[in-house]
């Protein structure tokens, strides 16, 4: 009886056929005229209030009764983050943002029940004013490629039958029963395929030296501690579609003959960490995770690690120092980790996204893959498009597309018709491009020959408001504080370097400090211990080369034009504009600020400490900094 | 070490949790590689990891203390010291920065005299900064006791925060 | 018949059939061979004479670390034709490689190094030598008065020669320390008083106290925070 029981509770596919007829069911027993509605639960979203949107849904589609009319889903990340909450209805994807939950009764009766869109919650193109209903039509979405992406609006990243039927794991049914390691290995090779998380060091060859390898234990490990401030789509994949990254990595398993694997996920990402374990758990109930997967004799199990907050641990040996219970100190890589990585034993470390590019490329084949992209980099690129730009969020797009075109096309250009000033693209180890090379194709090569670096796939996008040196500070200050401290280049030279930037955004530069901080840089290019050290000066030199005046100004003149380094603006009322309304009266917190009821007031320049409240606040433009 | 809290407190505090503490160490027994997961989960339970905890793992797992403590003092995720009733957690990412981030970290500064890292005298909150939360299209981000909210100015920061005692 | 040097003087003349247990590389121009399964530091300690690298947190009794970087070299793996930096108390020495232990590039990176170290620790002997040594005069940044430079040789030595681990390197960047748990100031149990870490430390940070333990150097303000204490009083 109890062996009864468990054989009906027992999930476990044994065979390639069980998981084609588990689909096929799933796919049939689908009831196709219901109305999909479907929110986006991701981080961004749920920041905006998406929780509470979703709550509305199911009491609203509750309340009427419609369960047999609506398919109601809380799915992964649809990427326009910065218009969250965003909703889809629909076979034709009506795209309503900033929903509310007030708005949900009026979605349910006006749009899902009647067909008819509701105009407030429509997207405007900024640039032509349009209303636009479909999200196909939406010009963020419009240019992009969402290889990746794509099934995060699709589906339900909780439920493993949806990720089934949308066509999951047969990637690993083929390459488990169809393809031999080695034919696994040469498919990934001629895809072009370059890993994602920065390097872009061709994965193929990887696994190649992986499969070599002497050593019974190997291990495979994914590398899901997304550090670069400014770039979220290793999240955003985790939270959204966890299999597509957990069938990979059985795949690359089985290729190299490797039974452990490792994700190492940022604690930062809790949402993440809980739909990987939730999947993690599915994948095992239905049998692709642990003993004779699909029938096949091939065993393979996930665990998973939260990292301790420390982005030096996305360097890979930090990271294993870091999975092996240690402090994540990075160590020399003069013997690669494909023969000595975790325990010292063959370990394959590849990206979050690498990982979900694997099951595409197995599926659909090598010819297909390498005719996206360009000559060297080949497939897509996920871009967390953000700063300063209307359309921000993350973006898919094949490689080689023009800066231009994503800053433009997609993102909808500069908001407030403020004029673009630079791009900064790969993290703190990136650098920060100027105006005169957005014409350039984006691709792993092209963005390393301008100082620069794809990195994860961050694309901050800073404006005439934003100051470079300070830019500049802000990354040094960030990798000073995330420098491990174990090589004196990275530990001492940072903090020199910070020194020196602080000195300069203070108005106490001096003038031979370019040239001292260039010294700094080729001490860290030439002398640090690991990647984050040797690459650690790339935004400071990569500033210093495009926008040298705006150092000058601060040095020679102690101006910061942007207006960002505190020490060097001053803010003051402009007496024809101020109304007297005493708004800033009240947001200054040092009481600086005085004046009639009614009559212009004036700013104590002794008392006031710069923060920029009153110029917030003043709905006239009436106070000027400068 | 300054805990902030008077010594009978902490010790009532984790004689209750004793046998809490014992169990979450005997279930890592067999796998003492993942110090750093225990160190989360000892950090889930307390908000903070205590000495005593510290000392007790070193025993148990039989690792140097000297190197738990390496652990400990070297992730940023850990705190050594009891934290706030409430934790702010303000991203400080480069999309945040770039839209102000850093000015809510000075108000808090300013107005509530708490630093990053730091825990107000009432233990009301305390302050930690991120390095991305990545919630990049809202920027400036702030979480306070996971509750994330986004588009934060300094104005707004101090509405949210009247909603925690 | 090929020449090898076995120290700046002395040379041998042998065959130089294939052989797994040495390998055949050259360092500054010279052709040498050595025993395989060692690091280029570690070889050329043997080697008097031959090439010229400084290193602080290197010793012979306990596993390299490359903190330091002082011993860093160009090597080539391609005859000559590409050369990258390497520490060379981790590089393992591999047939045919071209070394190059003192060109102007690795003067000027030591140079730099010797330049941060001498900014931390203004006061140290084996410092001031090594910036005479590489034309470093006064240093370009604000000084600090530390003697550690965070080597960690105590802590390798107390735990791989000792086998104790009565300190450890805590805390990270900036903020790392030499440090017994909790910053305890009185060496525990675990201490036995050996003086290795004392021995072994090249600065001298470390001395015996007179309880029989060693006193670890006392970080008494943040080495962090120098750099902006400075610049606040000029300005």
């Amino acid at each position: 009886m109890v062996e009864q029981v468990r054989k009906l509770l027992d999930k476990r596919l044994k065979t390639p056929e069980e998981l084609e007829k588990l689909r096929q069911s799933i796919i049939s027993d689908k009831d196709t005229s219901r109305i999909l509605i479907s929110v986006c639960g991701g981080t961004g979203c749920r920041a905006s209030g998406a929780e509470a949107v979703v709550d509305a849904f199911a009491e609203e589609i509750e309340r009427l009764e419609l369960q047999a009319k609506i398919e109601f889903k809380e799915t992964g990340c649809h990427g326009f983050c910065e218009r969250g909450p965003v909703v889809l209805i629909g076979p034709k994807k009506i795209f309503y943002q900033h929903v509310q939950p007030e708005d949900v009764p009026e979605i349910v009766a006006e749009t899902v029940l009647q067909g008819k869109p509701i105009q407030r919650l429509l997207y405007t193109d900024p640039a032509t004013n349009e209303e636009i209903t479909y999200e196909t039509d939406v010009p963020f979405y419009k240019r992009q490629t969402r290889l990746i992406l794509g099934a995060n609006g699709e589906i339900d990243p909780t439920d493993i039958e949806q990720y089934i039927a949308a066509g999951g794991y047969s990637a690993l049914s083929k390459a488990l029963f169809h393809m031999t390691p080695e034919k696994i290995i040469s498919e990934v090779t001629d895809s072009g395929l370059r890993g994602r998380g920065g390097g872009g060091f061709p994965t193929g060859r990887k696994w190649q030296s992986c499969l070599k390898a002497k050593g019974d234990i190997k291990y495979v490990l994914c590398n899901a501690d997304e550090g670069d401030p400014g770039a979220y789509q290793d999240r955003s994949i985790l939270e959204g579609n966890p299999h597509s990254v957990i069938e990979g990595m059985i795949i690359g398993a089985y290729a190299i003959g490797s039974n452990n694997g490792y994700i190492y996920v940022r604690n930062e990402y809790p949402l993440a960490v809980e739909r990987t374990i939730i999947a993690l758990e599915q994948a095992m109930d239905y049998g692709f995770l642990g003993e004779n997967i699909l029938g096949s004799g091939f065993n393979f199990t996930i665990t998973i690690n939260k990292g301790g907050g420390a982005f030096v641990c996305g360097e890979s040996s930090a990271l294993i120092a870091s999975l092996e219970g240690k402090i994540g100190e990075p160590k020399a890589k003069y013997t690669h980790m494909s023969e000595k990585g975790l325990w010292d034993k063959p370990s394959l470390l590849n990206n979050v996204k690498t990982w979900a590019n694997v099951p595409l490329i197995v599926n659909k084949g090598t010819d297909w893959y390498s005719k996206i992209g360009t000559k060297g980099s080949k497939g897509t690129m996920i871009f967390s498009l953000v700063g300063k730009i209307n359309n921000s969020g993350l973006v898919e797009v094949p490689m080689g597309i023009t800066l231009r075109e994503m800053i433009y096309d997609i993102g909808g250009g500069i908001p407030g018709g403020k004029k673009f000033k630079a791009v900064q693209t790969g993290g703190p180890s990136g650098g920060c491009i100027p105006e005169e090379y957005l014409d350039t194709p984006v691709d792993f090569d092209e963005l390393t020959k301008l100082g620069s670096m794809m990195g994860s796939g961050g694309m901050i996008v800073m404006d005439e408001d934003n100051c470079m040196v300070d830019v500049a500070r802000y990354f040094i200050e960030f990798l000073k504080g995330e420098s491990c401290g174990k090589c004196v280049p990275c530990r001492e030279g940072l903090a020199k370097m910070s020194e020196i930037l602080n000195r300069i955004s203070h108005g106490q530069g001096k003038p031979e400090d370019i040239e001292v901080m260039t010294d700094l840089g080729e001490i860290l290019n030439n002398g640090a211990l690991c990647a984050l050290g040797r690459s650690a000066a790339n935004p400071v030199l990569s500033t210093i080369k495009y926008f040298k005046d705006e150092y000058l100004a601060h040095i020679n003149d102690k101006k910061c034009p942007a207006g960002v380094c505190r020490e060097l603006i001053e803010y003051s009322i402009d007496p024809d504009k101020c109304t007297g309304c005493g708004a800033c009266v009240r947001a200054c917190s040092t009481n600086a600020i005085s004046g009639e009821k009614k009559e212009p007031h004036v700013i104590n320049q002794g008392m006031c400490i710069k923060c920029g409240a009153c110029y917030d606040t003043c709905k006239f433009d009436a106070v000027i900094k400068g | 070490m300054d805990t902030g809290l008077d010594f009978t407190t902490i010790q009532t505090i984790l004689e209750s949790n004793a046998e809490k503490v014992e169990k979450l160490i005997e279930s890592y027994i067999s796998k003492k590689e993942q110090l750093i997961s225990l160190l989360q989960d000892v950090q889930a339970e307390f908000n903070y990891i205590p000495q005593d905890v510290i000392i007790r793992i070193s025993q148990r797992l039989e690792i140097p203390l000297s190197q738990v403590f390496s652990v400990a003092t070297f992730f940023q995720a850990f705190s050594l010291k009891p934290r706030g009733r409430h934790t702010i957690t303000v991203c400080l990412g480069t999309a945040c920065h770039i839209k102000g981030g850093q000015r809510l970290v000075d108000k808090l500064g300013r107005d509530y005299d708490l630093k990053p890292g730091e825990t107000t005298e009432d233990m009301r909150f305390s302050l930690e900064t991120a390095n991305c939360l990545g919630c990049c299209a809202l920027g400036p981000v702030v979480v306070i006791d996971g509750k994330y909210e986004s588009k934060v100015t300094p104005d707004k920061l101090d509405k949210i925060l009247k909603k925690y005692e | 018949m090929t020449k090898y040097w076995i120290s700046s003087e002395t040379s041998i003349e042998i065959d130089s059939a294939e052989d797994n247990n040495v390998v055949h590389f050259s360092v500054d121009d010279k052709d040498v061979i050595v025993s395989n399964g060692q690091t280029i530091y570690e070889a050329l300690q043997r080697q008097s004479g031959i090439g010229n690298i400084p290193a602080l947190c290197y010793h012979p009794s306990v596993r390299p670390y490359g903190a330091c970087r002082l011993c860093t070299v160009e090597v080539s793996e391609d005859g000559g034709k590409n050369f990258r930096f390497v520490a060379s108390c981790l590089y393992p020495v591999k047939e045919g490689l071209v070394v190059k232990t003192n060109t102007e590039r690795v003067r000027n990176l030591r140079k730099g190094i010797i330049e941060l170290l001498l900014a931390r620790c203004p006061n140290t002997k084996v410092l001031q030598e090594l910036a005479d040594e590489y034309g470093v005069e006064k240093p370009r940044f604000a000084l600090g008065d530390h003697d550690c430079i965070l080597c960690g040789l105590c802590v390798r030595a107390c735990q791989e020669i000792i086998g104790k681990s009565a300190i450890s390197l805590v805390n990270r960047g900036i903020y790392k320390e030499v440090a017994a748990p909790f910053y305890a100031y009185e060496l525990g149990e675990e201490c036995i008083g050996c003086g290795d870490c004392a021995f072994i430390c090249p600065t001298g940070a470390i001395k015996m106290g007179e309880n029989g333990k060693p006193e670890l150097p006392r970080v008494k303000i943040p080495y962090a925070e120098i750099g902006a204490m400075a610049s606040a009083a000029e300005g």
